[in-house]
C-alpha cells in the first residue's frame, strides 16, 4: 500500500492554525454576538474547527480514530441542529425576540 | 406426646379471638372465649398431667420433654423451643390455670360494669399464655420469653384505667423497675450460654450438678446472683419491691392473679428451678436469704398501718414472697413452692375477697370508710375470715404447714432468721386481722349502700376459701422430694409451735386495738408519732429513689442529654451543616447570572486555564 502523505507544500502547523483561528472566531461570535442564531452558527463554527485538527492529526499520524471522532461530531452537529432550531423556535414564539440576554429567567 | 403447646396456646387463642374482634362481640360471647379457654387449658393439664401418671406415686420423676422446633441456632448454641413437665411444673400448671380460671370467673362479674371489657379479657388471656409459656420452657431463653409477657401484660393490666394518671404512672414504674430486674436475668442468661454452652435446662442442670461448690465468690455465684436479681425485681424483693404496691391501681382480679398468686412468684419458681445452680454458691444462697427475710420484715411493718385495703394485702404479698425466698435461700426449694402454691389460694383469696368488699361499696378502698359489713356481705365476711386464718398460720390452715416447713428451714440455718421471721408472722396475723375488723365489725362508717355480690363473683371465692382451709394437707414437700431432697434431723418442739402462738398473738392484739378499743390505736400511734409517720410513709423509700435515681435521671437527661446534647451537639451539626451550605451557595448564587454569554465566558476562562496549567507543567 502506497503511503500516503501530507502535500509538502502545506506544513502540518498552517491547519492547525487555521482550526485555531476558525475556533477563535466561533469563541468570540458565541460571546459577543447577541443573535441566538447567530450564536448558534458559532457554535456550528467551532466543532467544525475541531473537527480539522481531528481530521490533521489522524492524517499526521495515520490513525483512523480523528475520522472516526470528526463523524461522531457531525451527527451530533446534526441532532443539535435539530433540537437547537426547535429551541430558538420555541424561544421566538413565546417572547417575540432573539436577544439571548432577554432570555434570563434561570437568574440566581 | 401429650401436646403439651395446646396448654398455652388456647389462652392465646382466646387473646386473639377477644382482641382482635371482641370490640363486636356481646358479653355472654367474649366470656365464653375469655373463661372457656382458661378452662380447657386447665382441663388439658390435668388430662395431660393425668396420662403423664403425675398423680400416681412415681409418675413424672424424670422431666417430660417435647421438642417442637430449633429456634436459633449459632455456632454451638442451639435453642429450640421445647415444653416439658416435671413435678415442679406440674405444681405450677395446675396453681395457674386453676387459680386462673378461679379469678376469670370472678372477673366476669365484677368487671360486669366496666368499660373496656373485652380488652379486659384479651390482656388476661394474653397473661395466661406468657405464664404458661414461661413455666412449661424447658430453656432460660423460652422463659425469659414467657418472662418479659407476662411483665408487659402486668403493665397493660396495672395502665387498665389508663385515662387516670396514676395508673400509668403505676404501670410505667412497674414496667421501668422489672427492666432493672430484667437486665440482670439477660446478663445472667449470658454467662450461662457461656459458661455452659447451652441453655437447655437438662444440659445447663447437669453439668451444674459435676461442679465444685464454690467457696469463694466465682462464676456460679455471678450468674446466681444476677438470676437473684431479675428473681427481686418480678418478685417485689428488696431493693425493687417499690412497684408492687402501686401495682394495685390495676383492677382487683389483676391484683389477685397477677401481683398475688401467679406472676410475681415467677421469680421464686426460677430460683427453684435453678436450684441446682444457687446450690453450688452458698454465698447467693445466703444473699437470698438475707433479702428474703429483710422484704418480709420490712413490709410487714408497712402493712400494719395502711389504711387501703388492697395496700394492706400488696404489702402482705410481698412480705410473704419475702418468706418463700427465706425458704428457697435456706435451702428448702419445696417448702418455698409449697408457699407459692397456698399462698396463691389464701392470697387470690384475700384480694378477690377485698375486690367483693369495694365491689359491694361501688369502689371505696380506704378501710376507715368501712366497718359493720359482716351483716351486710355475709359470704365475703366468711370467705376472707378463711383467708386471713390460713394468712395468719392458724393451725392447720394452709398458710400454717408452709410457714411452717420455711421457718424450721431458717432455724436450721440461723436461728436470728427464724425469730425475725416469728416476729413477722405475728405482725402479718395482726395487720390482716387489723383490716379484717376494720371491715367487718363495729359500725358502718361510710355512706355508700352495700350490696353482696353475685354467685358468679362468690363462687370462686368459696372454692378459694376450701382450698385456703384445706389446702395444706397437699404435700406438695413430699411430691417435690425426688428433685428437692428433704432435709434430715429433728429440731425442737418449740420450733413448730411459737410461729402459731405469735399468730395468735397477732389475731388477739387486733381484736383488743379495733374491736375492743377503737381509740387506743389513734393515741397508740400519738404516742409514737415518728415510727408511725416513718411507717406511713413506707420508710420514704419511694422519696429516696426519687431523689437518688429518678430525679438526677430525668434532670440529667433534660439538661445533659437533651438541652447540651441533643439541642447543642446534635442538632447544631446538622443545622451548622445546613447553615454552611446556605450561606455557600448565597456567595455562588451570583455566579448564575442567567445570561448565557456569562456562562461561555466562564468556559472559556476555564479553558484557558487548563490549556495554561498544562502548558506550565507539562503535558502527561
Amino acid at each position: 500500500m502506497p503511503e500516503i502523505s501530507l502535500p509538502q507544500s502545506v506544513p502540518l502547523t498552517w491547519y492547525l492554525i487555521l482550526s485555531a483561528i476558525l475556533f477563535t472566531l466561533g469563541v468570540a461570535g458565541f460571546l459577543f454576538r447577541r443573535n441566538v442564531i447567530t450564536v448558534f452558527m458559532s457554535i456550528e463554527l467551532m466543532l467544525n474547527a475541531v473537527n480539522l485538527s481531528f481530521v490533521t492529526f489522524s492524517y499526521k499520524y495515520k490513525q483512523v480514530d480523528g475520522h472516526i471522532f470528526s463523524f461522531f461530531v457531525m451527527v451530533v452537529a446534526a441532532a443539535e441542529a435539530a433540537v437547537g432550531l426547535a429551541i430558538i423556535l420555541t424561544i421566538f414564539k413565546n417572547r417575540q425576540t432573539l436577544e439571548i440576554d432577554e432570555v434570563s429567567s434561570l437568574k440566581n | 406426646m401429650q401436646q403439651l403447646w395446646l396448654i398455652p396456646l388456647l389462652p392465646l387463642a382466646g387473646f386473639a379471638l377477644n382482641g382482635l374482634f371482641g370490640r363486636r362481640f356481646s358479653k355472654t360471647v367474649i366470656n365464653a372465649i375469655a373463661v372457656g379457654s382458661v378452662l380447657l387449658a386447665f382441663l388439658w393439664v390435668l388430662k395431660s398431667l393425668n396420662s403423664l401418671g403425675a398423680f400416681s406415686g412415681g409418675g413424672l420423676e424424670v422431666p417430660h420433654v417435647e421438642h417442637y422446633f430449633t429456634w436459633i441456632q449459632s455456632g454451638v448454641l442451639n435453642i429450640s423451643v421445647d415444653f416439658a413437665v416435671d413435678r415442679l411444673t406440674a405444681v405450677m400448671l395446675l396453681i395457674v390455670t386453676g387459680i386462673g380460671t378461679l379469678i376469670h370467673i370472678y372477673a366476669v362479674g365484677y368487671m360486669a360494669h366496666e368499660s373496656g371489657y373485652y380488652r379486659f379479657f384479651a390482656y388476661l388471656n394474653l397473661f395466661m399464655f406468657f405464664m404458661l409459656t414461661l413455666v412449661l420452657a424447658q430453656n432460660f431463653l423460652l422463659l425469659f420469653v414467657g418472662w418479659e409477657g407476662v411483665g408487659l401484660c402486668s403493665y397493660l393490666l396495672i395502665g387498665f384505667y389508663f385515662s387516670e394518671k396514676f395508673a400509668t404512672d403505676a404501670g410505667n414504674k412497674a414496667f421501668i423497675v422489672n427492666r432493672i430486674g430484667d437486665f440482670g436475668f439477660s446478663l445472667a442468661i449470658f454467662l450461662i450460654a457461656i459458661h455452659f454452652g447451652s441453655l437447655d435446662f437438662g444440659s445447663v442442670f447437669s453439668q451444674a450438678k459435676n461442679l465444685p461448690i464454690e467457696t469463694s465468690p466465682g462464676w456460679i455465684t455471678a450468674i446466681a446472683l444476677l438470676l437473684l436479681v431479675g428473681a427481686t425485681g418480678k418478685s417485689a424483693q428488696i431493693p425493687l419491691y417499690v412497684w408492687l404496691p402501686d401495682a394495685m391501681a390495676g383492677p382487683t382480679p389483676v391484683s389477685a392473679l397477677i401481683h398475688a398468686a401467679t406472676m410475681v412468684t415467677a421469680g421464686v419458681y426460677m430460683v427453684a428451678r435453678s436450684s441446682s445452680i444457687f446450690l453450688h454458691s452458698p454465698m447467693a444462697l445466703e444473699i437470698v436469704t438475707i433479702i428474703g427475710i429483710a422484704t418480709a420484715f420490712f413490709a410487714a411493718t408497712i402493712g400494719l398501718v395502711q389504711n387501703d385495703i388492697k395496700k394492706v394485702f400488696a404489702y402482705s404479698t410481698v412480705s410473704q414472697l419475702g418468706y418463700m425466698f427465706v425458704g428457697l435461700g435456706t435451702g428448702a426449694f419445696s417448702a418455698g413452692i409449697f408457699h407459692v402454691m397456698t399462698h396463691a389460694f389464701f392470697k387470690a383469696l384475700l384480694f378477690l375477697g377485698a375486690g367483693s368488699v369495694i365491689h359491694a361499696l361501688s369502689g371505696e378502698q380506704d378501710l376507715r370508710q368501712m366497718g359493720g359489713l359482716a351483716r351486710k356481705i355475709p359470704i365475703t365476711c366468711v370467705v376472707l375470715l378463711c383467708a386471713s386464718l390460713a394468712i395468719a398460720g392458724v393451725p392447720g390452715t394452709s398458710g400454717y404447714f408452709s410457714k411452717d416447713l420455711i421457718l424450721e428451714s431458717a432455724y436450721q440455718y440461723a436461728p436470728w432468721i427464724y425469730w425475725v421471721g416469728v416476729l413477722t408472722a405475728g405482725m402479718t396475723a395482726f395487720y390482716v386481722f387489723r383490716a379484717f375488723f376494720m371491715a367487718f365489725t363495729g359500725e358502718y362508717r361510710g355512706n355508700k349502700h352495700p350490696h353482696e355480690s353475685p354467685f358468679v363473683m362468690w363462687g370462686p371465692l368459696a372454692v378459694l376459701a376450701a382450698l385456703s382451709l384445706g389446702g395444706g394437707f397437699i404435700n406438695i414437700p413430699k411430691y417435690l422430694e425426688p428433685m428437692f431432697p428433704l432435709s434430715e434431723g429433728t429440731l425442737p418442739g418449740f420450733v413448730a409451735l411459737t410461729p402459731a402462738v405469735f399468730g395468735f398473738a397477732g389475731i388477739g392484739l387486733a381484736y383488743i386495738l379495733y374491736v375492743l378499743a377503737p381509740g387506743l390505736p389513734e393515741s397508740i400511734a400519738n404516742a409514737f408519732r415518728p415510727v408511725y409517720t416513718l411507717l406511713y410513709n413506707k420508710y420514704f423509700v419511694d422519696e429516696a429513689y426519687d431523689s437518688a435515681v429518678v430525679n438526677p435521671t430525668i434532670d440529667g437527661s433534660r439538661s445533659l442529654l437533651w438541652r447540651t446534647i441533643d439541642a447543642g451537639a446534635i442538632d447544631g451539626t446538622v443545622n451548622g451543616v445546613g447553615k454552611t451550605a446556605r450561606s455557600i451557595g448565597g456567595v455562588l448564587r451570583h455566579l448564575q447570572s442567567g445570561y448565557i454569554r456569562s456562562y461561555a465566558g466562564w468556559v472559556v476562562a476555564g479553558a484557558i486555564l487548563v490549556v495554561i496549567v498544562m502548558g506550565l507543567k507539562g503535558v502527561m
